[in-house]
This record gives C-alpha cells, sequence and structure tokens, in this order.
C-alpha cells in the first residue's frame, strides 16, 4: 500500500516547484498590473490614485501607436520566421553533405546566435548600415549606386533584417541536426530512380524536416513577439511609429510618459494576444513536439 | 564528357564554395567588429572603410581605464551560472516525472509553462521593479538570477522532458528492481544517459542569460550590471566612438562565442527538441 502512495505522490511532489513558481511568476505580477490598469497610476501625480474603470484601456487602444503597433508585430514576427526558416532549410540542405572545411562553416553559421541582441543591434546600426560609412553604403558605391539611409527609408526592413540574422543561425542550428538523422539509402534509391533532385527536396527532405520547422517556429515566435533591445538601439521605434511594436510602446508609456495605468493595460492587452497567438501555435504544433 | 565520378566531385566542389560564400557572409558583421575593435576611431569612421590598417589596442586600453570589465564579466558569470544552476535543479525532477509519470494533464501543464515565457516582459516591468524595491533586490546579483531562473526555466524543463521521453522505461524499472531509489534513479541512470541533450540545455540557458538586456538594464544600476548593461552605456555617441564599441562588444561577446565555438557539436547533437526521430 505504501508504495503505491509514494507513486502518486512522489511525481505530483517532484513537478511542484516548478510548476509553483511558474504559477508565482504569472500571477502575482499579472494581478498587480491588472489592478494598476484599473485605477490612475502616474508616477508624476503619485497621490491622484482613484479607480477608473476600463480609461486606461480606452486610452491604449485609441493611442495613435496602437494599430501601428499591432501591424508592426505582426510583421515582425512573419517576415522573420519566413525569412529564417526558408534560408535555414536551403542552407541546412546546402551545408549536408560533407565538402572541405564544413567544421568551420558549421561554427561561422552557428556565431550570430551567440550574439547579444544589443550588440548585434549596435554593429548593424553603426557599421553596417550608417549610410556614409557603412559597409553596405560602399557596396552600394562599389555598383555606382545611391546608398540608402536604411534605418530611416526602411526602418522596418532594417529591423526585421537584423532580427533575422540574429534567428537564422538558431533555425540552421535545429535544422541541420534534424539533415543529419535524414534516411540517406532513402535519397540514394529515390536517385537511382530517376527522381530529379527538386522531387527529393519536395517529397524526402521537406516532409522530414516539417517537425522542426514547427518546432523553430514555435520557438522563434515566443521571442519574436517581445523583440525589444532590437528597436530601443536602433530606431526608438520610429521614425513616427515606424518600428513601433506592442512591446516597445508598452515601453514608452510606462518608462517616458510614467503612466503605469496606462502601460499596464497596454501589458495586459499584450498578454491576451500572446495568449491567442499562443493557443493558435499550441494547436498548429504543439501536438507535434509533445509526442516526442 | 564527364565521367560520373568527375561529375560528383565537381558536385562537391560547388556546393562547398557556395556553402563557405554564404558562411562568411553570415560571419562578417562579427569579424568586421572585431576588424574595428583594433582601428583607431579616425580609420573606423573611414569611408570608404578600409580593410588595411595599422592596428591599435588603444579602444582597449581606454575601456578597462573607464571601466571595470572584470566587474560586469564577473557579474554576468555569476548571474549565468546560478540561475542556470538553480534552473536546472529545479527542471530536471520536474521533467523526470512528467516525462516516466505522464498523466492526462502533463502535456497541458508543459504546454502551459511554455505559454508563460509568451508574457511579454514590458507587461509587467513595473509590478517586479516594485516588487524587486521592497525585497531590496533591485540591482543585486540574487534579483537577477532569480528572474533568469523564471524566464528560462519553462525551456529548461521542455528540453529536458524531451530528452528523458526517449529513455525507455524498462531501463529505469530495471533499476528499480534492483532497489534504486528515486535519487539514485535520477542520478546514476537518468543524468548519464541524457547527458548530451542535457549539455545542449545547460548551454542554451547559459546563451540566454548571457545575452538578457531586458530585465538586466531595467533592474540593475552598476553593483549586479552584466556584460549586457556595459555595453548599453556605450551606445550613445559621444563624438567618434565606433571603435570603442567595437571593442567593448568583442569584449561583451567574446566569452561566450568562445564557449559556443568549444560546445558547437554539444548544441548541434543535443538541439533536437525532440522533434528529430
Amino acid at each position: 500500500m505504501t508504495s503505491t502512495k509514494t507513486k502518486l505522490g512522489m511525481p505530483f511532489f517532484l513537478v511542484s516547484p516548478s510548476v509553483l513558481l511558474l504559477l508565482m511568476w504569472m500571477i502575482v505580477p499579472l494581478s498587480m498590473t491588472i489592478y494598476f490598469s484599473t485605477i490612475r497610476y502616474n508616477l508624476l501625480y503619485p497621490d491622484d490614485n482613484g479607480f477608473i474603470g476600463l480609461e486606461n484601456f480606452e486610452f491604449f487602444i485609441d493611442d495613435p501607436g496602437f494599430l501601428p503597433g499591432m501591424l508592426n508585430t505582426g510583421l515582425l514576427v512573419g517576415f522573420t520566421l519566413l525569412i529564417t526558416t526558408v534560408l535555414g532549410v536551403l542552407i541546412s540542405v546546402l551545408v549536408n553533405r560533407p565538402f572541405w572545411g564544413r567544421g568551420i562553416v558549421r561554427i561561422m553559421l552557428i556565431s550570430p546566435f551567440f550574439i547579444m541582441p544589443t550588440v548585434n543591434a549596435l554593429v548593424w546600426k553603426n557599421l553596417l548600415l550608417h549610410p556614409v560609412s557603412g559597409v553596405f553604403a560602399a557596396v552600394w558605391n562599389f555598383f555606382g549606386a545611391q546608398p540608402i539611409d536604411w534605418l530611416t527609408e526602411y526602418p522596418l526592413t532594417s529591423i526585421i533584417m537584423i532580427v533575422s540574422w540574429q534567428w537564422l543561425p538558431f533555425a540552421i542550428l535545429i535544422l541541420m541536426t534534424a539533415m543529419q538523422s535524414l534516411d540517406q539509402e532513402q535519397q540514394e534509391a529515390a536517385r537511382l530512380d530517376g527522381a530529379s533532385p527538386f522531387a527529393i527536396f519536395r517529397y524526402l527532405t521537406l516532409p522530414h524536416l516539417s517537425r522542426p520547422i514547427a518546432v523553430v517556429v514555435m520557438i522563434e515566435t515566443i521571442f519574436l513577439l517581445s523583440i525589444f533591445a532590437e528597436i530601443f538601439t536602433t530606431t526608438g521605434g520610429g521614425p513616427g511609429y515606424d518600428t513601433t511594436n506592442l512591446a516597445y510602446l508598452i515601453y514608452t508609456q510606462a518608462l517616458l510618459q510614467f503612466d503605469v495605468g496606462l502601460a499596464s493595460a497596454g501589458g495586459l492587452i499584450a498578454v491576451l494576444l500572446a495568449n491567442v497567438a499562443a493557443f493558435f501555435l499550441v494547436r498548429m504544433v504543439g501536438k507535434n513536439m509533445t509526442d516526442a | 564528357m564527364f565521367s560520373i565520378k568527375n561529375k560528383e566531385f565537381l558536385i562537391t566542389v560547388v556546393i562547398g564554395a557556395l556553402s563557405w560564400l554564404v558562411a562568411l557572409l553570415i560571419f562578417f558583421p562579427i569579424f568586421w567588429m572585431f576588424l574595428t575593435s583594433f582601428k583607431t576611431e579616425i580609420d573606423a569612421f573611414a569611408t570608404p572603410p578600409t580593410l588595411f590598417f595599422t592596428p591599435t589596442l588603444e579602444n582597449y586600453t581606454l575601456i578597462n581605464e573607464r571601466s571595470d570589465y572584470w566587474h560586469f564579466a564577473w557579474n554576468s558569470v555569476v548571474t549565468s551560472l546560478g540561475s542556470t544552476f538553480i534552473g536546472m535543479v529545479i527542471a530536471i525532477p520536474a521533467a523526470y516525472s512528467m516525462a516516466f509519470f505522464e498523466t492526462k494533464r502533463t502535456k497541458t501543464t508543459l504546454l502551459w509553462m511554455l505559454s508563460t515565457k509568451m508574457l511579454p516582459a514590458v507587461g509587467v516591468l513595473v509590478p517586479i521593479y516594485l516588487l524587486f524595491k521592497d525585497f531590496g533586490l533591485l540591482d543585486t546579483k540574487t534579483g537577477l538570477i532569480i528572474i533568469f531562473t523564471l524566464v528560462n526555466l519553462p525551456i529548461m524543463v521542455w528540453m529536458s522532458y524531451t530528452y528523458f521521453k526517449e529513455i525507455p522505461k524498462e531501463i529505469l524499472e530495471a533499476g528499480r528492481m534492483d532497489g534504486a531509489n528515486v535519487l539514485q534513479e535520477i542520478f546514476k541512470i537518468l543524468l548519464p544517459m541524457s547527458k548530451g541533450g542535457l549539455a545542449a540545455t545547460v548551454l542554451l540557458s547559459l546563451i540566454f542569460s548571457w545575452n538578457e538586456a531586458f530585465w538586466s538594464l531595467n533592474l540593475t544600476a552598476f553593483e549586479a550590471a552584466p556584460l549586457s548593461a556595459l555595453v548599453a552605456s556605450y551606445s550613445s555617441p559621444e563624438g567618434l566612438f565606433w571603435a570603442k564599441l567595437s571593442a567593448v562588444s568583442t569584449l561583451a561577446c567574446a566569452p561566450i562565442l568562445i564557449f559556443g565555438w568549444l560546445c558547437q557539436k554539444q548544441l548541434v547533437r543535443g538541439l533536437s527538441f525532440g522533434a528529430v526521430k
């Protein structure tokens, strides 16, 4: 009898620390945020803390930055996912066959993943994209084209480029691992049967990669939804609201306008959206991953 | 006429060359940052950018005079290692029981854990800041370790879970027959069998903690400020600053980059997230 009892109690006992910690991590700040979002709470007027119901939410949604913020969040996540998975698949297929110096090539390919987002953004902004002395400008000049002021003329594109550079190695890392478990004999057999390289890629390689791709999409989405450092260090959300995503919009309200109430309302909206995204992601890829 | 062998050789050469080209392009920003850190500010700002110049160490000496690199580096090391260690101690038992005593709720719990990662940090910055102030955790390494542990815990639990799932239940049962208790099961059977995967988990957590910027910038001032905060302090232009910025960036990234290079085999093999079968 005692043995069955411990068997039932022990797993619960082992899981509970992490569940409890994460529950606290979610519930304590979240309930504080909910409370703050219903009161007037501006650090500039600390004594004026009346209950105002949903006014903060109205203000946040009416904010001129709200719609661009939503749109930019979607564009940033969508395009970065697209770029990193497509390039990730192509590159991991490319480097799958042995060739001279493959070890070094691999190390170079995954290196950007180890670089801090802040450093990444600063290096791109100053050393690469600078319209006068940047490397891109030099390349444009070399081909006789007019250098582009990337961060001013194509701010969101630049941010997507910077973020994609950071996350492409992650996609490569996971897809490269997956390629190694690809059935070589099957590929060889298909080739001998006269299948074109494209057909092999389409009907053998891609299906094999579908699960790792789902993992890449899931993990990247989690991180990309709340991109902050890259925007903070390059464009500061501008020009206008061109590169303001939801996370950055909340930041400007909380820390630049000192309006904790408004920022909390925005935070809750972001949490809500994250949950919607999580719901769809889990339905799309969750099954793939827990069936390990 | 090419023979088949020649054709094969040609394909290998083309693929090799193309791979090198792609890799060099992707690596270029890091190389350029490293190179620029040895330039004078004048060279760093030259148009067009110069590839050949007289290297100088003045940026590095200047940074060491202006700010104590080792102070920030030590904070990074302590917070990354500390949070990763505590996180693993909490995550492994959880993953163990989820993988081997699965119930109806296991998958829901696991996905719920992951979804807590989608909680936007900015959304809860103010409450966390106020709590930290009340508990005296602002600008302390303990505070950062707590935050990093919580932020990385879901990924650690999930990754460990996927590695444990690959171990046949029978092996554990055999161990239990031989009289192994839970701790022995975990330490003598589970950990050795999944050490590759767990190493990758540890690596990933170290990388994420080392590179974290949002919480580090908002919750620390100087005492507990890690390298990401040091870099941020060099980010605003004050005259010519590119070479100094490159030098401080190189200093901040070098430890984790070299560490990553040394462990890349582990990473490539271990980062399957249970997706590779």
